[in-house]
């Protein structure tokens, strides 16, 4: 920490806990001392005083405790000569920082100064949940703060692009003279939003404290770790959260006193202007402090400094490519052209064959390009053909590797790709036509994604694609023949056609008693992993977070409960867990990790369960939030009576069959509702309650178990009439 | 001035100038009247341990006598008076220990006048050590406990001591392995005088083993203690700004120099000297106010917790006197010329002794006593308040010469330093030493010796470490020399120091080198090493660090014991001039090579900076090498 940068850190903490204090004292002043404060949709308080000091702040005064505690953190600015050593007092005074950063934002909540125009906000729970996924199966590699401005609004997008197409997560705020990054790219039309990975904060550098309260608390959601184990908290975001600071233009005691807290997380900063460079590590894994005037080598060495591993190598395409596009959409006006959907027919199929058979890399285009669409036409019709070959490569992997066809293309900026086999849809951006995206570019991109995700067990590669009518009614007609083999194959796969169920561990990193068993029929909590997926990711990497386990001796087939289960079960979740039946949410049921898709609860008097998914925030008849629930109930610990589960496994014929089934629901969120659909509606026909998705309550009926209770007696709802649950 | 190796310190220059003059004799004199020393005491082979002699064994004629009359050789003899050396050195330390700890125990028992439980949470880390349990217990309580587990270590006479524990598993192991692990601070130091009587212990190797085993019971016992119950007592030191030599001294004020070892007294002289009433009374007298500044260790035990300005080193004692402006010298014990009171009478300056364990014939002696420890001090001031109109103008000579320094740095304080209250950690110096900006860490300390060039030798060392991207610890007489050469300050990592070290010390804020306080102190080296350990990446042992010590100038046995605690580590000492020794070829093969398999520490004599400074760096890069570290980042 060289002094100069010191000294300005302590400047910008003193600053920032005086405003800090003043705000407060003015707040209690026109409120009173016992006014709630708080952020919205978090169960951690005042998220960085949660992680660092324990305490659960809901009250101002409450907040005074924080306050002073920043306060005696503050050291002196170092003296000209003869100084005292300062990094201990520079991290000292970033803790402050943030400490007071926090407090002045939970103030603006209070007076309704926050969010700020275009901006965020506060980062809910519910974002940590979703894109923690991500962080566990890797498809983020970390996060950006980009503080500042750019000089040119060029550069802001050109920065932001680099980093998107790494499948970086950005952070963007603060402001410059004035200025921030956040109009930048607003003024340039780039989509932000957490489906683009660009998410501004606000546009003052106090506010950066949102990205830096929402790191904190992956300590705490992901890595097991107790509020106030503080240094614990600031080593996980260390080694695990790979983040860093992007400084753009003149960087201010402010700016830099919010550095400091960064650094206490293990998270370097790059500026674009000449501020002292602080090289040693130790605080940081590598420098912490940097400066990088070059515009385009500045992300490549934002990556370097901070370590972050990015995993998609680059792919010789002329568009960006990379995780952040995948939620991008080809809209009307921007189309260049399109295949399959409603326009053409298009299909796409992944077929194993013999090494012999395929000459890696070869892409071929057979037919039209999308440079000689006829003027006036839109649209082509596309047979996308992938032929893999490998030692390990089976049959059975084809549809997994097919499923990500969609990903893979999505990546690609401009690109957009909708549905699956043969009602595909692929649309085209004319800002990437004009960038020179041609179609062979598509198949560079399924060859070199194949290559990069499943390289264990895919050796050769080779990518056809048709654009001629008679090519893709004749290939089609093929595909159909495989999708059909395929349907019968995985159709009729039930829990009791297979002799081997997988584990899941994946989760254990943050609730280290958790494990989830995956069976045909029952999908993992999270909903990403069906029986299949955690097949092949065993037959993949057999040393990874998936395990076999032999079905063995069954103890009850209703509750769905197998001794060999039970032993590994007991085993895997540290002696914890010593039954665990697959289909109850009330005898010996499953843990709950964290990320489950969706939550069930008992509720008692209408002898019925409740579901509720991630995304809905608000009250639910059992008088919690999903938030609430979520933070009771997981963790890896069996509470009968609650149960965490994937969307999916609403709808299968396993589903809680030991207590009733699909019957047994009484109530769920509109949205979910009709995120099932026609397979909820399906499900409801084959056990003969053709009617129930009607009787099964929604927000909009009731709220509270009152309400609920009444509706369900009106509608005559099959659950009132069950045998007793408890 | 009498001819030998010049002092570079322009404050001690003028001053033997002025002695000269007034035809004062001072060691610098009385060392060129010794010269040449005696061929047999500085090769170690003549015996006074019996009346069967006085013998000595001769090193070059063949046909001279190569037995004592006992029948004892050359390594017996220079082995049993080398373990003497050590013993006295370390009976020094843990009579030191020993009496803080008596400061301890009365200050718990609200005994001590004026004293008071500084660090209590140093006091919790070290009485659950001692296996005292802290739950539902008072300061007092807990401070109580421990001092009498501390007493009774003292005479233990079976297992091993508390703080040693501290100490990685493989050391202990080794220690274990070689018989070497003490059990009481007591026992080791009676032993070792019991095995050297003439005809009880007759194997060099195992005089050698006894001889670490008492080091040891001081390192990691009298010494630690004595470091660890200061820091409880009058505070744990942090850093900030200081002033060293002559020229601390006021031409307006009353001039008090403290010296010599044990801090329950400076620290209290210090306390008083800030008293209202005294102050007052000092004006009274004409006095602008009062000055206290330290000599020796004991300066630096206050230089590190209050920062009272430090006078000078052990070599600079007499001058303080001369300055003339002195008007009490108070003293208790080591490292205190018994030559002050002669010198005092040529001035007004008025000589204290106050611990019953020394005392110096025309002195006046106030015995010191913690019971009344205030009003003593007060007592003692009063009376240099009473001298000051004595002083006489013309006799005045403070030299224009005085240095700026920043001590205070301790094991615990390096984790705020580098992680601050939060973050508090090691990783920044190991992750330093792993990536090859720091070459390593090297101790330079010790004693000042007229012998050789004072203070030049270390400065050159260190400065000669600090291109070569060392970091510098310092303790004792070895500290203040370098303070004079301003090595001591932030900015000498700018003028100095290697661009590894550059890098750290702007990133730190610290000085490249980093003064750990008086002789006893040394056990701080031992526990920062200990966390260079357990952070982890740079070995899993002591004898596995890229570090190496030195004491350029020594002088005391105390110093002797240090070294062999060190070595007995794991550690490379280095020392200015050997021991007596050369006369006992064995012996100087076991210190030198064979020691290292048992410990993997070993000794190296040396005289020149420069080649010393070499030595050390070449050790910690064989080091380098063991560990597979990185090249330097900066060669």
């Amino acid at each position: 920490m060289s002094k100069i940068v010191a000294s300005a850190a302590i400047r910008g903490a003193r600053a920032i806990t005086k405003e800090a204090e003043d705000f407060l004292i003015k707040a209690i002043q026109e409120k009173s001392a016992d006014t709630k404060i708080g952020f919205p949709e978090t169960a951690f308080f005042l998220p960085m005083a949660n992680a660092l000091l324990g305490v659960e702040v809901k009250t101002l005064n409450e907040a005074v405790r924080v306050l002073n505690y920043a306060k005696s953190l503050l050291p002196q600015v170092p003296k000209e000569k003869l100084w005292l050593p300062y990094l201990g007092d520079t991290l000292d005074a970033g803790i402050a920082t943030m400490l007071s950063e926090e407090i002045i934002m939970v103030l603006r909540y209070l007076y309704n100064q926050e969010p700020q125009a275009d901006c965020n906000g506060f980062f809910t729970d519910t974002i940590l949940r979703s894109l923690g996924i991500q962080l566990v199966d890797g498809r983020m590699p970390g996060f950006a703060a980009i503080l500042g401005a750019a000089p040119t609004n060029e550069i802001a997008v050109s920065i932001v692009r680099q980093l998107q197409e790494r499948n970086i997560l950005i952070f963007v705020g603060s402001s410059t003279n004035g200025r921030s990054v956040i109009d930048q790219l607003k003024e340039s039309g780039v989509e932000m939003g957490w489906d683009n990975y660009i998410v501004p904060y606000g546009r003052d550098t106090l506010s950066a404290i949102y990205p830096l309260n929402w790191a904190i608390r992956s300590a705490m959601t992901f890595g097991g770790l107790k509020a106030g184990q503080a240094k614990k908290c600031l080593l996980y975001t260390k080694e695990r959260v790979f983040a860093f600071g992007l400084a753009l233009g003149l960087v201010d005691d402010y700016k830099y006193a919010t550095g400091a807290g960064a650094i206490n997380m293990g998270f370097p900063v790059i500026a674009d202007t000449d501020i002292p460079e602080i090289k040693p590590s130790g605080i940081t894994t590598y420098e912490a402090l940097v400066k990088e005037f070059d515009y385009k080598k500045i992300v490549p060495r934002c990556i370097e400094v901070r370590g972050v591993k990015v995993k998609v190598s680059k792919i010789p395409i002329p568009v960006l490519y990379g995780a952040a596009f995948e939620g991008e959409r080809v809209r009307r006006e921007q189309l260049y052209c399109e295949f399959g959907g409603k326009s053409s027919q298009a299909f796409e199929l992944i077929s194993s064959k013999e090494a012999h058979e395929i000459e890696d890399g070869k892409i071929e285009l057979i037919g039209p390009d999308i440079d000689q669409i006829p003027e006036g036409q839109k649209s082509l019709p596309l047979g996308i053909v992938v032929e893999v070959s490998g030692r390990k490569m089976q049959k059975e992997f084809e549809p997994i590797l097919e499923r990500q066809l969609h990903r893979f293309f999505n990546y690609c900026m401009g690109v957009m790709h909708i549905g699956q086999r043969d009602i595909n849809w692929v649309r085209i951006s004319k800002d990437s036509f004009a960038k020179g995206l041609r179609l062979k570019h598509l198949g560079i991109v399924l060859h070199a994604m194949i290559h990069e995700e499943f390289g264990a067990i895919a050796d050769k590669v080779q990518v056809k694609l048709y654009t001629n009518d008679g090519d893709v009614q004749r290939e089609l007609a093929f595909a159909r023949k495989v999708y059909e083999e395929r349907d019968e194959r995985l159709g009729g796969m039930t829990d009791e056609s297979v002799d081997t169920f997988y584990s899941c561990e994946l989760c254990q990193s943050f609730a280290p008693n958790h494990i989830c068993v995956i069976t045909p029929e029952r999908v993992g909590l999270c909903g990403a992993y069906s029986w299949l997926d955690t097949k092949a990711a065993y037959e993949i990497a057999p040393a990874g977070g998936n395990k076999p386990i032999l079905k063995g001796e069954c103890i009850d087939s209703v509750t769905g409960e197998w001794a060999s289960v039970n032993a590994y079960v007991n085993l895997r979740s540290n002696r914890v867990v010593e039954r665990f039946s697959m289909y109850s949410i009330i005898n010996n049921p499953s843990t709950s990790c964290g990320c489950f898709e969706c939550i069930m609860a008992l509720i008692p008097e209408a002898n019925g369960i409740m579901i509720v998914h991630r995304d809905f925030s608000g009250m639910t008849p059992c008088g919690m939030t999903f938030t609430t629930l979520a933070g009771s109930v997981g963790g890896g610990v069996q509470a009968p009576g609650f149960l965490g589960v994937g969307k999916i496994y609403i709808t299968s014929k396993k589903f809680i069959s030991a207590d009733g089934g699909l019957r047994r629901i009484i109530w769920m969120p509109k949205e979910l509702k009709e995120l099932l659909g026609e397979k909820l509606i399906k499900r409801a026909q084959e056990i003969g309650e053709p009617g129930l998705i009607g009787k099964i309550a929604d927000e909009t009926i009731a709220t509270t178990s009152e309400e609920l209770l009444s509706y369900l007696e009106k509608v005559g709802h099959p659950a009132l009439t069950m045998p007793s649950l408890i | 001035m009498a001819e030998n190796k010049f002092s570079g310190d322009k404050a001690t220059q003028e001053l033997r100038q002025v002695a000269e003059d007034l035809n004062i004799q001072t060691i610098w004199d009385r060392e060129v009247l010794q010269t040449p020393h005696c061929g047999f005491g500085l090769l170690g082979i003549c015996c006074k341990n019996c009346n069967l002699g006085p013998c000595r064994v001769d090193p070059f004629n063949p046909d001279g006598p190569k037995l004592g009359v006992c029948g004892a050789d050359a390594d017996v003899i220079a082995a049993r008076n080398l373990l003497r050396h050590i013993t006295a050195g370390s009976a020094c330390h843990n009579d030191h220990g020993r009496e803080i700890t008596k400061a301890f125990y009365m200050t718990a028992k609200g005994e001590a006048q004026g004293y008071k439980i500084n660090d209590e949470q140093k006091l919790k880390v070290v009485a659950q050590e001692y296996g005292v349990t802290i739950e539902g217990k008072s300061s007092p309580e807990i401070a109580q406990e421990l001092a009498k587990k501390i007493f009774s270590e003292y005479g233990q006479q079976e297992g091993e001591l508390a703080l040693i524990q501290r100490a990685p598993k493989k050391q202990k192991e080794l220690w274990r392995k070689h018989g070497m692990m003490p059990r009481g601070m007591d026992r080791e130091v009676v032993e070792s005088m019991a095995r050297t009587n003439m005809g009880v212990d007759n194997d060099y190797r195992s005089l050698m083993r006894q001889g670490m085993k008492v080091a040891l019971s001081d390192g990691w016992g009298g010494s630690m203690i004595a470091t660890d119950l200061s820091d409880i007592l009058f505070r744990s030191p942090r850093p900030l700004s200081g002033k060293s030599n002559l020229g601390v001294f006021k031409e307006d004020e009353v001039n008090i120099a403290v010296h010599g070892h044990v801090p329950v007294l400076s620290d209290m002289i210090a306390q008083a000297a800030t008293d209202p009433e005294i102050l007052k009374y000092a004006k009274e007298k004409g006095a602008n106010g009062i000055l206290v500044a330290g000599i020796c260790c004991t300066a630096l035990e206050s230089l590190m917790r209050r920062g009272m300005p430090v006078a000078g080193n052990f070599l600079q004692q007499e001058l303080a006197i001369i300055t003339g402006a002195l008007e009490m010298l108070i003293v208790d014990l080591q490292c205190v010329m018994p030559s002050l009171p002669e010198i005092a009478k040529r001035f007004h300056t008025k000589v204290i002794s106050t611990n019953p364990r020394a005392h110096f014939p025309g002195t006046e002696y106030i015995e010191f006593n913690e019971a009344k420890g205030f009003e003593l001090a007060k007592q003692i001031i009063r009376k240099a308040i009473d001298n000051f109109p004595n002083r006489k103008k013309e006799s005045v000579n403070i030299p224009k010469v005085s240095a700026d320094l920043v001590p205070g740095f301790t094991t615990e304080y390096v984790f705020d330093m580098l992680g601050g209250k939060t973050r508090f950690t090691y990783r920044p110096l190991n992750d330093g030493i792993i990536m090859g900006r720091l070459r390593g860490v090297a101790a330079v300390v010790g004693c000042d010796n007229p012998k050789m060039q004072s203070g030049d030798t270390h400065a050159r060392l260190v400065k000669e470490l600090l291109k070569n991207d060392v970091l510098v610890v310092q303790t004792g007489c070895a500290a203040t020399a370098c303070a004079k050469d301003d090595l001591l300050t932030p900015e000498a990592a700018f003028k100095h120091a290697g661009k590894g070290i550059q890098e750290i010390c702007e990133a730190v804020g610290c000085p490249p080198v980093l003064h750990l306080g008086p002789c006893v102190d040394n056990s701080r080296i031992l526990t920062a090493c200990c966390e260079m350990v357990k952070e982890g990446g740079i070995g899993n042992g002591l004898d596995e660090l890229p570090i190496a010590g030195a004491a350029p100038e020594w002088v005391s046995e105390k110093a002797v014991a240090i070294g062999w605690y060190f070595v007995a580590s794991g550690a490379l000492v280095v020392f200015g001039m050997p021991y007596p020794l050369y006369g006992a070829k064995n012996l100087t093969n076991f210190v030198t090579k064979e020691v290292e398999e048992w410990t993997g520490g070993r000794w190296a004599f040396e005289p020149d900076p420069m080649k010393m400074a070499r030595i050390m760096i070449d050790h910690i890069d064989a080091k380098r090498k063991a560990l597979n570290l990185r090249p330097m980042m900066y060669q």
